[in-house]
């Protein structure tokens, strides 16, 4: 398997804004299990400039975050620098942010995916909602098929 | 009237909104700072056990959480009968204060290299979409690659001092839950190049002399950009020094006339009001016996260096010295120069974190201290954007009843308003159009203060600037969306 990072972000402490970091708490028990190598796991609360270095050292990289877009349940998307917006709302960046910063400074370019998972409510609770919390399984099972088969 | 709406504030922390409202000729007649502030965290600590308070307010901020962390552990000090600041062991507060200087430096580092610089290296006035930190990666890669190199570093520290990245869990009442191992130690010390204290160093060093260089080569426009005299408040220590973790209050008018004379924070209720007005949902502090007019105070970087006597670090004393002469040793009232001061800081932390990392009370295992309990603490700390307040009541369950914070960019309010008032009448009167560098420069008047409105949620999404023009009746004239 190729060098895997999988990095959720979110503040937990928000409901289903903690969508990534619990999608790293499941990955992290199925690779201590499964005794999985060659895949790293990250979570912060966002991401920022220097996830433009962490991601250099790997080839893939996965960053789970929750959505609020029109899907579903949860969306793989790809990700490519030439996509990269220019966001400069906040501290925070994006991940196609971050991807091309890392190929700008660093001349690597990961292949890079980012899992949405449908969230719904963002309040001052740290339990997902429970629909939120089926997306996060049917999301995880759709992760461990794709890096089994990558 | 005609109204222009700049919303939101983009390179800023959550959600702003300017509106300049103008007359008939065209001028400025009024300016606005609208925050969407994120209310009810005051409320949801009320009932929770004390102890949680500390890893529970880092839900407040996803930038600064080590500043709500630290801040709530040194009220929650004084409730379990620690001290105020003063009465932790060695170890305890040496941790609390690596893990501090630590967010300052990555902080400060992220701002200036990621928020700030383009406007500085590329022009408030160059093209928006190369006016950016991709710009600065593309044509100064090597401040692109300090600025992530800092923040890197600075993280790092964080994570080996708090425990974690997320929810850190290392300040706890009475002190600190571990200590720093010799070979944690050696990660900071000794670590590969670039990642170790003493490139650090050298990079804030240069980082201030890169300011001071783009300083004399553009004084004018740093100089005229904004500028008008205010109160300054901040922590210092008690003999006067730049404190970012410890210390009293001190407040200085424009003159530099102590208005604050180093007073314990513990009662910083009997010398703090906050205002209310019916447009903005952030509240406007000022010191009671000045009254709201003349009352009101800048904190953060430039009003730290406006207040303290000194900074006891040896490349970043040399610094101040000059900064100082700029204004004759009176208080610095110019906006830009808070960059200045930012960076001046920069390099203390540096300096700060490499004298921490040398001293042995780091390793030692005596890390709380116990006393009799209180109902009723204060904690402050000079958070990155300025002086950051707790403060909480329990009963006799341990539950938390009453919780009060002055965050630091409250205690910005009224500064912020004054300086998108200044620039967009310097700017924007007489004008026909309103252009996307006289509306940049509004923002960059704001980013001075490296405000940080709300950000605790977050989620995939685009939030693009939005600027529209009404006329007097409120019909929309123009709408500029980036």
């Amino acid at each position: 398997m190729k060098k895997t990072l999988i990095y959720g972000y979110g503040n937990a402490g928000r409901q289903d804004d903690g969508l990534g970091e619990r999608f790293i708490q499941l990955m992290d028990e199925w690779i201590g299990k499964e005794k999985i190598e060659n895949v790293f796991t990250d979570c912060n609360y966002q991401l920022n400039i220097e996830d433009a270095a962490t991601i250099a050292d790997y080839e893939t990289v996965i960053f789970v975050d929750a959505s609020v877009e029109d899907i579903e349940n949860f969306k793989l998307e790809k990700v490519v620098p030439n996509d990269a917006t220019i966001e400069f709302t906040m501290h925070a960046v994006s991940v196609s942010y971050v991807l091309d910063l890392c190929r700008k400074i660093y001349n690597k370019q990961p292949e890079t995916y980012v899992m949405h998972i449908k969230a719904y409510e963002f309040e001052f609770v740290e339990e997902l909602t429970l629909k939120a919390e089926e997306n996060l399984n049917a999301a995880f099972e759709f992760i461990k098929m794709f890096m089994r088969k990558s | 009237m005609k109204k222009v709406t700049i919303e939101p504030v983009t390179r800023v922390e959550g959600h702003g909104k300017v509106t300049i409202h103008l007359d008939d000729n065209m001028n400025v007649a009024q300016t606005r700072l609208h925050i969407v502030e994120f209310r009810g965290f005051e409320r949801f600590v009320q009932g929770r056990p004390y102890w949680e308070a500390p890893v529970l307010v880092q839900r407040l901020c996803g930038i600064c959480p080590v500043s709500h962390h630290l801040a709530a552990a040194k009220a929650l000090d004084v409730i379990v009968g620690a001290g105020t600041g003063y009465g932790l062991t060695p170890t305890g507060e040496k941790m609390r204060r690596l893990m501090h200087y630590g967010q300052m430096f990555q902080s400060h580092a992220l701002h200036f290299f990621h928020l700030a610089s383009p406007d500085f290296l590329l022009g408030y006035d160059a093209d928006p979409a190369i006016r950016n930190v991709i710009g600065v990666a593309l044509n100064f890669p090597e401040l692109a690659v300090q600025g992530v190199m800092m923040r890197k570093f600075g993280q790092e520290i964080i994570e080996h001092t708090a425990g974690k990245k997320v929810h850190g869990t290392g300040a706890i009442p009475g002190g600190i839950n571990k200590n720093l191992s010799i070979e944690e130690r050696d990660i900071f010390l000794k670590g590969a190049d670039p990642l170790n204290v003493d490139k650090m160093i050298d990079w804030a060093y240069s980082a201030v002399q890169f300011f001071k260089d783009y300083y004399m080569k553009n004084r004018e426009f740093v100089d005229n950009f904004a500028h008008f005299p205010s109160n300054h408040l901040s922590l210092v220590r008690k003999d006067g020094a730049l404190d970012l973790y410890h210390g009293v209050i001190r407040a200085v008018d424009a003159e530099g006339n102590k208005i604050l004379n180093d007073v314990d924070y513990q009662e910083y209720y009997k010398y703090i009001e906050e205002e209310v007005r019916s447009w903005s949902y952030m509240k406007f502090p000022y010191l009671k016996h000045l009254g709201k007019e003349k009352g009101w105070y800048r904190v953060g970087p430039l009003a730290r260096l406006n207040t303290c006597d000194f900074i006891p670090s040896k490349l970043a004393q040399q610094e101040f010295e000059i900064f100082k002469a700029h204004t004759q040793g009176k208080p610095n009232n110019y906006c830009l120069h808070t960059h200045w001061a930012r960076l001046i800081e920069l390099l203390h932390s540096a300096e700060v974190i490499k004298d921490l990392l040398n001293d042995p009370d780091l390793q030692k295992n005596d890390l709380v201290t116990k006393g009799t309990k209180q109902k009723e603490g204060v904690g402050l700390v000079e958070a990155p954007r300025g002086t950051l307040f707790h403060h909480y009541r329990i009963n006799d369950d341990d539950q938390i009843v009453m919780a009060n914070l002055i965050v630091s960019t409250t205690n910005n309010n009224e500064p912020m308003n004054q300086s998108v008032n200044f620039v967009a009448k310097k700017m924007m009167n007489g004008q026909a159009t309103i252009t996307e560098p006289m509306k940049n420069a509004v923002e960059i008047a704001i980013r001075a203060y490296d405000p940080c409105l709300s950000c605790a949620t977050h989620a995939l999404g685009k939030m693009p600037l939005d600027i529209k023009m009404y006329d007097s009746k409120g019909n929309e004239l123009d709408h500029y969306r980036s």
